[in-house]
């Protein structure tokens, strides 16, 4: 009995490891790619490692770009665990940046934090309408939500050029020739107060704060343990009563929601106002995909998410001193990061493997229990 | 002014370039087709396109044969079909996410190499216009049609060649049943795994002639993310045509119509905000998934690796 825990315990922790082997091995091919290009991979990865890590200010940048990151992979541990893909994380950031934006500029004679709870929530409920629609297609109509999310990326992307280059547009930029598409610059009592005498903002502890919720969401309330029952299993969780569409709702709502609460945090807490270059990446820094790797990185725990995202934040922020150190374009980090996904993804069959050995060990070991019918069917009913 | 929408030299041109910029849509949607009715659901298709769209551009530029341009795009779309075969037969990677994956890689990586290997605005000699002959004097239709490039023709004459295969070869029977019931093909011998492997590096071949088509004969220059989301809607057209080759040409033309609609109306300064233009087709699409979601029925093992019993 106890060697088959051992081994268990040993399995598990190989497990947990999977991801950081798939970042290694994504990291070894970026230095074969970089003595292709004639760069020595240690100067360039030092450079980067430096960049991340080797001020203070170095350091509140990593986390400055990392919270988008968490807020993102927190909406996609919701999604992923109910079985609900969502790509649409960049339209989200926008909707959501969009209205709390509005709402700023709007109520300018109300006190700052007012406007900033009503500015976050707005950009939360933005995010959720946002991702629901999706949702909403799906669980009702049976429409892919990979593909409407990406549709609502693009539709989400000519509203905000449409607002920006418009209605929203900088009245200083309306009369210029050159009209770059931003807003004006919110009042400065609306904008997130700083930790620290470094760009860090209140947002990184917001998104940190959240993540522990997430993590009583989705293990220790009856929503998260249903959106996990739909996502493990629809047929078996319709017969133990749960709504299995209005679940899959809840998980594309949530999604949308820390997405697009990650873009108002962008605009109260870094660029004071929206501004972008016509792409949705020029606003958002491709948080809604990089969200993604994040929470795959974390193995979609929410927690877990935390240092995934302060890697990948470091990696982004890194990849601008090693373009100005070595000359190697940042777009090398976007390129290890698809590496990466592709990585974690492939290695999910070994965990699969080792998971069935687990079983079939346990089932040697003792007759097996039977599964838990009852226990499944009275938290469901609860 | 909105009237000048409506003289004839106008609307020839609107459909000219209509049917022209349909062109990548077609090669990455009827590739993916062929994919997804093996049961596979590629996403990485931007990505393919991406680097297909760069290693045509920049062999063009280097040698001055955009023969050989199109054919590196074909090889590198080959090779990374060849790798997302691998990540997702054999290692039965989520789809989905793996193609992610691959649009990461290649837009971070085509970014990368043009940055390095060419680093300016560059243009390259692509294929030039290739008026087909007595066809191409019909007023009107002749400038429409027959006026084109070398990759517009193919992409066109792709749409029934991929019907056939699909439907009147043993070839297309195969791919069709791997896709419906794998374990029922795989009982009667045919190579689950073979075939997939074939029709996703095909769908990767197609998705790099897409980019080329981009690169060496619509546009001849190369920039940062060039496709922007063109991918994306490539695959979105799979199921908008339901999974059929007509029916993908019937939406790239919708998509490539509108968009002309859209540039000439910009370029004859009529004050319609563009950006509700550029909205429509996403949101007709929408409307359009909706609609065939209830009707037509997706490949059964879509998504769906494939284990053997046993």
């Amino acid at each position: 009995m106890k060697k088959v825990f051992q081994s268990e315990w040993m399995s598990r922790s190989v497990d947990a490891l999977l991801p950081v082997f798939a970042t290694l091995a994504a990291l070894l091919v970026g230095a074969i790619m970089l003595l292709f290009l004639g760069v020595n991979p240690v100067e360039a990865y030092s450079a980067l490692w430096d960049g991340a890590f080797g001020s203070t200010n170095s350091i509140a940048e990593t986390l400055v770009k990392a919270t988008p990151l968490l807020l993102v992979a927190l909406g996609i541990c919701i999604a992923f665990r109910g079985n609900v893909i969502n790509i649409g994380g960049e339209g989200q950031m926008v909707v959501g940046a969009l209205l709390a934006t509005w709402i700023g500029l709007t109520f300018t004679n109300a006190p700052g934090w007012v406007i900033i709870v009503l500015a976050l929530s707005s950009g939360f409920l933005g995010g959720a309408v946002w991702g629901g629609i999706p949702g909403v297609l799906k669980a009702y109509f049976n429409v892919n939500e990979i593909l409407s999310t990406v549709m609502m990326n693009a539709i989400a992307i000519q509203l905000m050029n449409f607002m920006l280059r418009g209605p929203m547009i900088d009245p200083a930029q309306a009369d210029l020739a050159s009209k770059i598409p931003q807003t004006a610059r919110l009042l400065d009592i609306f904008q997130l107060p700083r930790l620290a005498p470094t760009r860090l903002h209140l947002g990184a502890l917001i998104a940190v704060v959240l993540a522990v919720l997430v993590y009583i969401l989705l293990w220790r309330t009856t929503l998260g343990y249903r959106i996990r029952a739909v996502g493990q299993n629809p047929h078996a969780s319709r017969y133990a009563g749960i709504n299995v569409p209005r679940h899959m709702v809840m998980a594309l709502l949530f999604a949308g929601a820390f997405a697009g609460l990650a873009g108002a945090i962008q605009v109260y807490g870094v660029n004071y106002r929206m501004i972008t270059d016509g792409s949705a990446s020029g606003f958002t820094g491709s948080a809604g995909f990089n969200g993604i790797v994040a929470a795959l990185f974390g193995q979609l725990h929410p927690l877990w998410s935390i240092p995934a995202s302060i890697l990948f934040g470091a990696l982004l922020v890194g990849a601008n001193k090693m373009q100005r150190m070595v000359q190697v374009p940042s777009a090398l980090i976007i390129a290890l990061n698809g590496l990466v996904v592709v990585f974690v993804v492939s290695s999910e069959i070994w965990r699969r493997y080792r998971q069935h050995r687990r079983l079939v060990a346990v089932r040697d070991e003792e007759s097996p229990p039977p599964p838990d019918q009852a226990e499944v069917q009275k938290e469901a009913q609860q | 002014m909105i009237s000048d929408l409506f003289s004839t030299t106008v609307l020839i041109g609107i459909l000219a370039s209509g049917i022209r910029l349909a062109t990548p849509y077609l090669y990455a949607a009827i590739g993916e087709t062929f994919s997804q009715r093996s049961g596979v659901l590629n996403l990485g298709v931007e990505g393919q396109m991406l680097l297909g769209s760069f290693a045509a551009f920049y062999v063009t530029l280097i040698t001055g044969n955009m023969w050989l341009g199109l054919l590196a795009a074909i090889l590198v779309g080959a090779a990374m079909g060849l790798a997302m075969s691998f990540v997702t037969v054999n290692l039965h990677a989520k789809q989905g996410i793996s193609g992610i994956g691959f649009y990461l890689f290649g837009l971070g990586m085509s970014d990368l190499l043009f940055q390095k290997l060419v680093g300016t605005v560059e243009t390259v000699r692509g294929f030039p216009r290739l008026s087909i002959p007595v066809l191409s004097g019909i007023p009107g239709v002749g400038d429409i049609f027959f006026n084109q490039n070398f990759l517009v023709y193919g992409a066109y004459l792709l749409v029934p060649v991929a019907w056939f295969v699909l439907n009147k070869t043993t070839l297309g029977l195969k791919i069709r049943s791997v896709g419906e019931n794998p374990d029922a093909a795989d009982s009667l011998g045919v190579s689950v795994n073979r075939i997939r492997y074939f029709t996703i590096i095909l769908g990767g071949i197609f998705s790099g002639i897409a980019g080329a088509s981009l690169s060496i004969a619509l546009l001849n220059v190369f920039q940062q993310n060039m496709t922007s989301g063109l991918g994306f809607i490539a695959v979105a057209l799979v199921y908008f045509g339901g999974w059929r080759p007509l029916g993908v040409l019937g939406g790239a033309l919708l998509f490539s119509m509108v968009n002309s609609l859209q540039l000439w109306v910009q370029v004859l300064g009529i004050p319609i905000p563009s950006e509700l233009a550029v909205m429509m087709p996403y949101i007709l699409t929408i409307i359009v998934l909706v609609a065939v979601a209830s009707k037509i029925r997706a490949p059964s093992a879509l998504t769906k690796p494939f284990e053997r019993e046993g």
